[in-house]
């Protein structure tokens, strides 16, 4: 992948981010952000691809479980936490109709 | 191009698709939880098209597995665990915890490829794509740096472990992020300029840069500034793609920090603040202590539990204004029982939320929704403030500065301009406080002086199952 394509990428994938996000109501302010920040620990696959080819580079392979974790840490207890927030909201209105 | 790149082409396409939908999808009630899903379901989409990539190509070392399963296991775990212990008071700062952690993720993908580069990187080495290199990497750990200390500092400030140290307040923090940010400038060039050991510095620095810029920032602008770091969070896992060359990473960090600026906006509008304000302009209460220590309250009346009871009673239409107090005092669930008594009674209760009421926007409506309010029952500021005039009670529980008319009349007022709830306009309003301290902004509040406006002092929780008894006594709800 040329540099010049992968800029492309972030170019497109920013101005996808902004589209995303229109009109949101403040109730969902808290759950977005929560779900967000567990899409943001897609530097899962970094830490992964980092441990794959340390080729038996021992500190190597420690950094990256370390980072591994961290990224699961995120991205686990990150849908977790918002799907406990949002369960909430639809038992309310399943309940009234 | 042969079999393992075409799928892992095909999969990563599904989950930058899934991932987006997941994220347009959590922008609406009725899809909200179904989006999380989907996300979810895209991210270890993400992971089973990278790992049989892997399988495909260079084959996955034994060695190699067992450190990932050792990573996944744990931080799974403690994830999952903190997701489901955590209580829902607490959420903004789990939120930063979280966040922190995938900031760190960044940071030591980077440090690791810094340190040890990644084998085959030297046979087609041209300097266009070393220098790409070495500038995301500084970029990753810079990023990645402010996040994780900038996330941990806001969780410590939110959960009481850390104050706003006097010192942070005075010009000299101005001085001191200068210098950090000086400094970590000339690490990262020189990092750039290849010489590798300026790479510490730059971890240094750029941590101690995270901190000294949220340590100075008050609590009620915290929800800010998490989501700004959640934003940076998105920008280093895109830092991290250019590092290990993934175009899933990239787009999805992209994503991330895009929408993530976007919220942080919709946030600082509902506050009536500007993000340099809430970056640069330390705590609100440290700089309107001195300007409006207007005068003293003059027209103070308080009340019993008794007397609320019985206005309580007579009345047709109640409004509830729940704020951080509540929060704090876990009050929500006493509060639902007393208007389930009301209405019972035929009296028709409503809550009005404050876009910024409790810690973060959405934050209150959660709690609310904990204690089984109906959604319904929960009205936005531009809808429930044409109603006050023909509203009998007001509770306000726990809020201080949203209820505020000062923001309305004052244009002296450091308020004025946000938006506030406009309680006064109901016929009796009844506040609920521990004592006549001022709310974060440590303004003067000038309906606590209105002729309509009672006090009831006492810890919520503690007046609510009072106002429990009262009722009761009343007959309130029994019929």
């Amino acid at each position: 992948m040329s540099f010049i394509s992968l800029l492309w990428v972030l170019l497109l994938g920013s101005l996808l981010g902004l589209e995303l996000i229109g009109k949101v109501p403040p109730t969902l302010h808290t759950p977005l952000m929560s779900g967000a920040n567990a899409i943001s620990g897609i530097t899962m696959l970094a830490a992964l691809t980092l441990i794959v080819k340390a080729e038996g580079n021992v500190p190597l392979l420690i950094i990256g479980s370390v980072s591994l974790g961290f990224a699961l840490f995120n991205v686990v207890g990150g849908f977790f936490v918002t799907d406990r927030m949002l369960a909430m909201f639809s038992r309310k209105t399943s309940n009234k109709k | 191009m042969n079999l393992p790149v075409i799928i892992k082409f095909v999969i990563d396409l599904l989950a930058v698709l899934l991932l987006a939908l997941g994220i347009k999808g959590l922008s609406k009630v009725k899809s909200a939880r179904d989006a999380n899903r989907l996300a979810a379901f895209a991210m270890s989409l993400s992971v089973v098209g990278l790992l049989s990539y892997y399988l495909g190509t260079s084959g996955i070392a034994i060695q190699s597995w067992i450190w990932i399963i050792i990573g996944s296991i744990i931080g799974s775990l403690f994830g999952a665990i903190l997701a489901k212990k955590v209580p829902m008071t607490s959420m903004p700062e789990t939120v930063a915890l979280f966040n922190g952690c995938g900031g760190m993720s960044s940071l030591l993908v980077a440090l690791g490829v810094a340190i040890f580069p990644i084998s085959g990187g030297q046979e087609n080495f041209d300097f266009f794509k070393s220098l790409i290199n070495e500038v995301s990497i500084s970029v990753s750990i810079f990023v990645g740096a402010i996040t994780f200390t900038g996330s941990i500092v806001a969780m410590a400030k939110l959960q009481g472990w850390l104050s706003t140290p006097g010192w942070t307040q005075s010009k000299v923090r101005h001085f001191v992020n200068i210098v950090f940010a000086v400094a970590s400038f000339i690490a990262f060039f020189d990092l750039i300029n290849g010489n590798t050991s300026s790479i510490w510095l730059l971890v240094i620095v750029s941590s101690l840069l995270g901190i000294g810029v949220t340590l100075p920032i008050g609590g009620a602008d915290m929800p800010v500034v998490i989501s700004l770091l959640n934003s940076y969070s998105g920008i280093a896992a895109a830092a991290a793609g250019f590092v290990v060359d993934s175009q899933l990473l990239i787009v999805a960090g992209a994503m991330v920090g895009a929408a993530g600026l976007i919220l942080t906006q919709v946030m600082c509008k509902g506050m009536n603040r500007s993000l340099v304000s809430v970056l640069f302009g330390g705590s609100l209460s440290a700089q309107s202590t001195a300007s409006s220590g207007s005068g003293e309250y003059t027209n103070i009346t308080s009340c019993s539990v008794e007397e609320c009871a019985l206005t309580l009673e007579a009345a047709n239409k109640v409004i509830i204004v729940p704020g951080y107090g509540l929060a704090v005092a876990q009050a929500q669930h006493t509060l639902r029982e007393v208007t389930k008594k009301l209405e019972q009674n035929g009296i028709e209760v409503v809550y009005a939320i404050h876009p910024v009421a409790g810690r973060m926007p959405g934050h209150m409506n959660v709690l609310l929704a904990e204690a089984d309010v109906p959604y319904e029952q929960l009205k936005e500021m531009d809808v429930v403030n044409p109603d006050f005039p023909a509203t009998d009670v007001v509770l306000v529980l726990g809020a201080n500065d949203v209820v505020n008319p000062q923001a309305k009349n004052d244009s002296s007022s450091p308020l004025y301009g946000m938006p506030v709830l406009d309680v006064q306009e109901a016929r009796t309003v009844f506040v609920i406080k521990r004592g006549m301290s001022a709310g974060y902004s440590g303004i003067k509040n000038d309906l606590f002086d209105l002729p309509n406006t009672s006090m009831v002092f006492g810890d919520a929780k503690k007046v609510l199952n009072d106002l429990i008894g009262e009722l009761k006594d009343l007959g309130v709800g029994e019929k």
